[in-house]
């Protein structure tokens, strides 16, 4: 279907990628799996001719790709759900599906009645369940990622890449985007799955390509793999399996969780988020916030960081009420928060590391208002290093980063103001396997360090480390486990099924 | 500034150094400029020169600082020129004697014109920043009308007429020298570090450049954003005003179009220096070198010889080509 061979490509002096192959046979779901900065992206872009390769060749049908400029010879073979939506969010689902190539009537005027039966159409080919007069911003994620996925293969193209399309996506979303695929592969697609989720793969794939540092490493059939071999291939070292868990333990056992707690919530309520939420938080506990999109979780983690103001109840950090809705007040009673989206609430993006990794604790920097730039940079780069961010020095502009480094700076700037309390929602989303554990290993220490942590998520990995799970549904706390819960129950309990 | 050359280099952008050097991006066409200035008419280089190109370009740096502070921060300030002009020209009239040729009010001493002056900038400021952060309207269409308004109430009071005989400590500032150099000019000066020290060393500087370049982000590490909003938008007018009075005491007037276009040229000036028009990016010094590049060039043309008429159209094509010039030094995409 799909083969490159020996494909090169260097930016200045990095190398992207190394004499890579990849060949996709026709009707397969190939996974192609790599830490950040593997050269996962740039071979996306070499194999949807969005980039030149240096050398080497690319193949599709056994006939040499298109010439770059011909885009429309590209569409017809290959399509492409990138990870950010390239939907326009003001016009309809059927408009999208068809810009720039209309259906015309006479006078060359659009017809419109004809667009939205051919979008519906399309959509109907695909199985894709969605409105095509709705706007394309009231869809849902991963509502979009359908649309997406219909209109890239309305091109005529049977191989589509999906580039890391769960990143965005919580559990039940998932679960339907799988849905989706399953049907593109019964209907004999050929699909390149990207994705840092090794679960996903065992899930949906057959077959499965690891790159690491702009190399290929391995392509094995999925059939009787083992996931450790696959995190060794893509970590190029054994790994040692629960260490961050054992850290999460110590804590547990350094007698912290008698102190007076850090958080402690009592009936807070609000509107169309949740209700009657009572949770405590105390030094040096890492207590998970365990539910899907709509439970509300998101909208608690937040009013305890200061982003939105409760209707009801009360909520005191470190024994003080808190200012309901004053993000400010919130950090100076000690409370850091690593938010839902990095590139939405986390980073500044044309702003170095440095100045991100401190927006939190301007009075650090200087006297009187001012900052002095060495003061700014040696604190990062203590930062730096103490959360292993991969950068060229506290300078670098954060959008220069992988999506890991780019979340440690998030990390990073919860951290600065050593919180009391830091609250994290889904503070994996969307990074790689190393940077994950450096993620989580650091929430272990923190709260060694005697900080309580709040994590919302729906990341049964971010939930392991926890001493304990809170789950909520539907706006309510649903149940609650102590650690060592197996996954099954945890899940059932996020989907609301049997109620503990 | 042999550091310099290497700013266009190709893979080289990603090394932190360079966010700095960016700044530096418009040196060497300054230097062409003056080189070539120098072999056009050699009174070019000379002090006196020098000094007539400073201080025609004084009163509309100080606007190019204002609009700086604001486009930094995401925003943009359409109505800065008209309150260069309206700001001096309201304390004219109420300042001026009533009757005779003066058509002012008479309601306050002269001594109260520049105090004047600043209240009308803030006062504008205010409401700008009421209807924009309060509101949240849109700044461009907000300060569109702003402008207009104020357009049209400086033509209302003065009758369509020039304000004369001013006060002589509206007059101060424009006219008088220190140690040979007009004061508009340290003004100038002394008002652009305080803008390079305040965007790139002070909190409140650098939480312009986080709500610029993510509004939602700078609220989530505690940014008081809104309030920055305030302050910046204030500040802009309060500075928009201080430049009118600037050139209100050169000019020894208020004219009933005074500032009537010249927002154009604010926004050239602060493209060309490297401001984003979609906020976060930029530095006043940036700014700086865009008005000195665009004045250096039309005094070129001016020692050339070019007909008065002519002025106009190469005023226009002088900014494209600096446009063209800033985007081949720098090598970004402006927006």
């Amino acid at each position: 279907m799909v083969e490159a061979i020996g494909v090169t490509k260097r930016y200045g002096p990095t190398t992207a990628l190394d004499a890579v192959g990849l060949s996709v046979a026709p009707g397969s779901t190939h996974a192609l799996v790599g830490r950040n900065g593997a050269g996962k992206s740039t071979l996306v872009s070499v194999l949807t001719g969005l980039t030149p390769a240096d050398a080497g060749t690319v193949r599709f049908h056994g006939r040499p790709a298109p010439h770059l400029a011909d885009r429309d010879a590209w569409r017809e073979v290959v399509a492409c759900v990138y990870q950010r939506s390239t939907t326009i969010p003001g016009l309809t689902v059927a408009e999208n599906l068809f810009l720039g190539r209309h259906p015309l009537r006479a006078g060359r005027l659009i017809s419109w009645r004809e667009l939205r039966r051919r979008a519906r159409e399309l959509l109907e080919t695909w199985q894709v369940d969605v409105d095509v007069s709705r706007p394309a911003g009231e869809l849902t994620v991963e509502q979009r990622q359908f649309v997406e996925i219909a209109r890239a293969l309305s091109f005529g193209a049977r191989f589509i890449v999906l580039d890391e399309p769960t990143a965005r996506l919580d559990g039940p979303a998932i679960t339907r985007l799988f849905e989706q695929l399953r049907q593109l592969q019964r209907q004999g697609v050929t699909i390149l799955f990207i994705s840092h989720h090794l679960q996903e793969v065992f899930e949906i794939c057959d077959t499965v390509t690891v790159f690491r540092d702009a190399r290929h490493i391995s392509t094995r059939p999925v059939a009787g793999l083992d996931e450790s071999d696959l995190v060794a291939d893509m970590t190029g070292e054994v790994r040692l399996p629960g260490a961050a868990r054992s850290a999460a333990g110590d804590a547990a056992d350094g007698g912290l969780l008698g102190a007076a707690p850090v958080m402690e919530a009592r009936g807070l309520g609000l509107d169309g988020a949740y209700q009657d939420v009572d949770l405590t938080v105390r030094p040096g506990e890492i207590v998970g916030l365990a539910g899907i999109a709509s439970s509300g979780r998101t909208e608690f983690a937040e009013t305890v960081a200061g982003l939105r103001a409760p209707d009801r109840g009360t909520l005191e950090i470190s024994g003080r009420p808190a200012r309901p809705g004053d993000v400010r007040a919130a950090i100076r009673g000690g409370v850091g928060l690593v938010p839902q989206d990095r590139h939405h609430q986390g980073f500044v993006a044309n702003l170095s590391v440095a100045e991100n990794a401190t927006m939190t604790v301007p009075e650090r920097l200087g006297p009187a208002g001012t900052v002095r730039p060495s003061a700014r940079d040696a604190l990062a780069r203590t930062l730096i290093d103490r959360l292993d961010i991969k950068t060229d020095g506290p300078r670098q502009p954060v959008d220069g980063l992988s999506g890991g480094n780019q979340q440690k700076v998030v990390m990073a700037r919860a951290l600065a103001g050593d919180p009391r309390l830091l609250v994290m929602v889904s503070p994996t989303a969307g990074v790689d396997v190393r940077s994950k554990e450096t993620l989580l290993s650091n929430v272990a220490r923190v709260a060694a360090e005697g900080t309580g942590v709040l994590i919302a998520s729906d990341e049964l990995e971010d939930l392991r480390g926890c001493h304990r799970v809170v789950v909520m549904f539907g706006g309510r706390i649903a149940a609650e486990h102590a650690a060592g819960w197996h996954d099954n129950e945890m899940v059932a309990a996020m989907e609301g099924i049997g109620h503990a | 500034m042999p550091d310099n050359a290497t700013v266009t280099l190709p893979g080289m952008r990603r090394l932190p150094a360079l966010a700095r050097l960016r700044d530096l991006a418009l040196i060497p066409a300054i230097i062409v400029v003056a080189i070539v200035g120098q072999a056009v008419n050699p009174v070019f280089l000379e002090g006196g020169n020098i000094i007539n190109v400073l201080q025609t370009m004084s009163e509309i740096a100080v606007m190019v600082l204002a609009e700086t502070l604001v486009l930094v921060a995401g925003k943009m300030d359409l109505s800065l020129e008209a309150t260069f002009g309206l700001a001096p020209g309201i304390a004219a009239w109420i300042c001026l004697p009533a009757g005779g040729s003066a058509h002012g009010l008479g309601w306050l001493g002269g001594a109260w014109s520049v105090p004047l002056t600043l209240l009308v900038g803030l006062a504008i400021g205010l409401l700008n920043s009421l209807l924009i952060v309060r509101f949240g309207l849109s700044a461009f269409i907000v300060t569109l009308g702003m402008q207009i308004t104020l357009h049209g109430m400086l033509t209302g009071i003065s009758g369509g007429k020039t304000f004369f005989n001013l006060p002589s400590s509206m007059l101060y500032i424009g006219t008088a020298e220190w140690g040979g150099v007009p004061v508009s000019i340290w003004l100038c000066l002394v008002l652009f570090a305080a803008g390079v020290g305040v965007l790139g060393w002070t909190r409140a500087g650098r939480s312009l450049y986080a709500i610029g370049g993510n509004t939602d982000a700078a609220k989530a590490a505690g940014i008081r954003t809104d309030r920055v909003l305030w302050v910046a938008i204030t500040t802009a007018s309060v500075l928009a005003a201080v430049g009118g009075l600037m050139l209100t005491g050169r000019l020894a007037s208020v004219a009933a179009a005074q500032g009537t276009g010249d927002i154009f040229t604010v926004f050239a000036a602060a493209v060309i220096g490297g401001v984003s028009l979609n906020g976060g990016k930029g530095t006043v010094f940036g700014a700086f070198t865009g008005i000195l590049l665009l004045y250096m060039i039309q005094n070129v043309l001016t020692l050339a010889g070019v007909p008065a008429q002519w002025i106009g159209a190469f005023n226009g094509a002088i900014i494209l080509v600096a446009l063209i010039l800033s985007r081949i030094t720098s090598g970004k995409r402006q927006e």
